[in-house]
């Protein structure tokens, strides 16, 4: 509950003061720790276990943003630019500290650690400011990931760097298979990898067919919970880091056609456990130990993070992110990340590192991801605005070619019948459009003919901003259920206000309910069928084409303007009875059927019958 | 001052080069009002009420589009038949186009020495106009020579500019009454009055 009240409390008045919402958990956290308020002891170092569930399922919901196409595009980036910023940063701290006097081999453990950036916050903060997609954030993401694959090597080489000898029960994080020699320990790993992509590929979405199939949302949030937690635990088991192996499983599920599903299930958790988990790192920094040895552990972090930034400046650089991208770039990832609290207790289980070092350096971690956010917020009020490209540059910044925008500008909610001839229609003519429909037999069938369908409840909130709302122009209306539209229609006026929102209506009844919610392009779903079919049947009594289909559009007209007019008659007029509302409203209608001076289609052409009218 | 209308009407109009560089122009002359007809009715059912509340509002109406077949689109023929009704726009009672005047705005492909006796085209623009022409005089209006922008396959972009600029100059100064009748008498295309 003090987690809690605590987060309620310094989030927003973070975010109001601009800060983010990471730095208002950090805050909080170091407010109700021991150095603060000390609500909490010691115990934030098992919660912080507990939360780091948090980047688990981020990870997870990284890897369904990202299809695989889409990884293999950015095998460069990550490879390169990941493998050179981990590699470069290690030797050069590995090199500061033997010039400070500690042996190699503690020396290059630092390095290794120092390396390691903070995946959860980096990422958070990215997404909070938008910049995911931007080159900056592309190029971040792509170091994180390669950092958090080389967790794996680093976590085997770390019992070789042991100096002295390790506590005794020091194994590798009580791992199943750390008994069973290496060659073995390698074939469970591809085994139990090759589960995940197994599972993912074939299993997976059976299940999740028949859990959409029972319509309870509850069922689909907690099967997306127990794969998650199933992975880490497998993952775990077999020695390799759970965010890992979810992020795994996110990739293979990325082509699901219920990722969104599943994203919009997954969120509330993960932004939850995250902010538990930015807490505890709050409240774990011990500020006895900073204030004893201040100097050093400020020149430490100051060092470090300078250090950090210079270097994935110049591999920036070398790599073309251009120069307002490249301080975002930098910047974000100078702090050194939560990996670096799990190998500092690991590397003290195996005696690489001494107890006094390893105290010294969770506290400096802890100070440097504390400030991140801030770095961030200096670098956006003062290093970008000096380049003046603060947001106009980061919006048109040019994309490199491994990275596919995949907002769409239009999004389709309904693939029935009716949304999927627009889809078709506007297909055709090189309109992408992001379709969501709730009908899971339908989206399986869809997708089988090669349609990119969603899965999901299009009036939910989360799913609408998952499908790229915020970015989208427009959102295509095309459920059946007309209580659902009129939700939706709720749901996009308050959340995406800029949409423009075209609206499929059942009838004329309807067509008021949807004129009373404020619709401007509303589409009743017979009429303009009916009309056609009174064409042709006039064609058959022997009308001319050309003058019958006149006349069916001077009632299409006309039959609108009326609409419009009744409406607002009937809003006067609630309390009627529906009934007799209805036999008077169509005896209007006929009224002004008959009165409507326009309804000779003809006019113009026909000298005679003006003469008569005039 | 004089109010503009210009009925625009250009079908494939994201094809465009010419008549859209013109309409960039136009729309930045103050006093003009520009109605673009295919936008307005895409499916050729035209507001009649509409119009003739426009015609009446305007005191000088340009029909402006690419001369196509030696004519308009045929939505200005569509928006002749339908609007200019009998006893409004002519006809013994028909008086509410009285004295306004009118002329095109066209682009055509060829050059102007195939619009001659001896090119290909055999016969002046102005020729090919008659059928507005004598529109105009059936309805008490003051038909004047016709803008036009020539070799519209290969202009070039600075020659393109000039026509641009040429055309708002016209414009403007059709706003401000500032064309003298004596000259509209010995010109062929408005376009002299503004020499570039």
């Amino acid at each position: 509950m003090i987690y809690l009240a605590s987060a309620v409390v310094m989030v927003p008045i973070a975010k109001r003061l601009g800060l983010g919402s990471v730095l208002g958990y950090l805050v909080a956290g170091v407010i109700i720790g021991p150095a603060g308020l000390k609500f909490i002891g010691m115990e934030g170092q098992d919660i912080m276990h507990f939360a780091e569930f948090g980047v688990v399922m981020m990870l997870f919901v990284i890897g369904l943003e990202l299809e695989p196409s889409r990884l293999w595009r950015m095998r460069k980036s990550i490879a390169g630019l990941g493998g050179l910023q981990v590699g470069v940063t290690t030797v050069l701290v590995a090199g500061v500290a033997m010039l400070f006097g500690i042996g190699w081999k503690e020396a290059l453990a630092l390095g290794m650690i120092i390396a390691m950036s903070s995946t959860a916050i980096v990422m958070q903060t990215l997404n909070e400011k938008g910049w995911l997609k931007t080159v900056a954030g592309q190029s971040s993401f792509a170091v994180l990931l390669f950092q958090d694959l080389a967790i794996i090597p680093m976590l085997a080489l770390f019992p070789l760097l042991a100096d002295h000898a390790g506590l005794p029960d020091g194994h590798a994080g009580g791992s199943l298979v750390s008994a069973l020699p290496a060659w073995q320990q390698a074939i469970v790993v591809l085994l139990s990898v090759s589960a995940i992509v197994l599972t993912g590929k074939y299993l997976l979405r059976p299940v999740f067919r028949m859990m959409a199939r029972t319509a309870l949302r509850e069922m689909f949030t907690a099967t997306a919970l127990l794969l998650v937690v199933g992975i880490a635990v497998l993952m775990t088991s077999v020695g390799l880091s759970p965010a890992l192996g979810a992020f795994l499983a996110g990739v293979v599920l990325a082509n699901s056609e219920y990722r969104h599903e599943l994203e919009s299930s997954i969120d509330p958790f993960k932004g939850l456990l995250l902010g538990l988990f930015f807490i505890s790192v709050g409240s774990s920094i011990d500020f006895s130990l900073v204030i004893s040895k201040p100097l050093l552990i400020i020149g430490l972090v100051a060092g470090l993070m300078l250090l950090k930034m210079a270097i994935l400046f110049v591999l920036g650089k070398i790599f073309e992110v251009r120069n307002a991208q490249n301080f975002i770039f930098s910047i974000g990832l100078s702090q050194i990340g939560e990996f670096a609290f799990v190998l500092l207790s690991f590397s003290v289980q195996e005696g690489v590192l001494g107890k006094e070092v390893s105290d010294t350096m969770t506290a400096v971690v802890a100070i440097s991801m504390a400030m991140t956010p801030l770095a961030m917020m200096v670098n956006e009020k003062f290093i970008l605005t000096r380049f003046c490209l603060v947001s106009a540059g980061l919006q048109t910044a040019q994309r490199p070619s491994d990275v596919e925008e995949e907002d769409n500008p239009v999004i389709i909610a309904g693939y029935g019948h009716f949304g999927n001839i627009v889809g078709r229609f506007l297909r055709a003519n090189g309109v992408e459009a992001t379709v969501l429909d709730n009908d899971s037999d339908n989206v399986d069938f869809l997708r089988r003919i090669g349609l990119k369908v969603y899965y999901g409840d299009a009036t939910r909130y989360e799913l609408l901003d998952i499908a790229g709302a915020g970015r989208a122009q427009m959102i295509i209306i095309a459920i059946s259920d007309e209580e659902k539209r009129l939700e939706l229609i709720e749901t996009v006026k308050k959340h995406f206000p800029h949409l423009h929102m075209l609206v499929r209506s059942t009838n004329r009844n309807d067509a008021y309910d949807l004129m009373n919610a404020g619709m401007m392009h509303i589409y009743r779903e017979t009429f303009d069928t009916s009309l056609r079919l009174g064409v042709d049947a006039l064609k058959l009594l022997g009308h001319r084409a050309h003058e019958a289909t006149r006349m069916a559009k001077t009632f299409f007209v006309h039959d609108e303007r009326t609409l419009k007019h009744l409406s607002s008659i009937r809003n006067d007029e609630e309390y009627i009875h529906a009934a007799r509302q209805h036999m008077e409203e169509l005896e209007m209608i006929m009224q002004a059927d008959r009165e409507a001076v326009n309804l000779n289609a003809l006019a113009g052409w026909d000298r005679k019958a003006e003469a008569e009218t005039a | 001052m004089s109010k503009v209308l210009i009925q625009f009407a250009h079908p494939t109009h994201s094809k465009s080069n010419v008549q859209k560089t013109l309409e960039k122009y136009a729309r930045k002359v103050k006093g003009v009002t520009f109605n673009d007809l295919y936008e307005h009715y895409p499916d050729l059912f035209i507001d009649i009420k509409r119009e003739q509340q426009l015609l009446a509002k305007h005191d000088i109406i340009i029909f402006q589009h690419p001369f196509y077949w030696y004519s308009s689109p045929p939505i200005l023929k569509q928006w002749q038949d339908l609007v200019l009704e009998y006893n409004w726009a002519y006809g013994p009672k028909g008086h509410a186009l009285n004295g306004k005047k009118i002329f095109n705005a066209v682009s055509c492909g060829g050059g102007r020495d195939a619009y001659t006796a001896s090119g290909y085209n055999r016969f002046p623009v102005g020729q090919y106009l008659l059928p507005f022409n004598q529109t105009a005089y059936l309805c008490r209006m003051d038909y004047l020579p016709p803008f036009v922008v020539h070799e519209t396959y290969t202009i070039e972009d600075y020659t393109l500019k000039a026509y641009g600029e040429q055309y708002a100059e016209l414009l403007d100064a059709l706003v401000n009454d500032r064309i003298d009748p004596a000259e509209l008498a010995r010109v062929e295309y408005l376009n002299e009055l503004f020499p570039h």
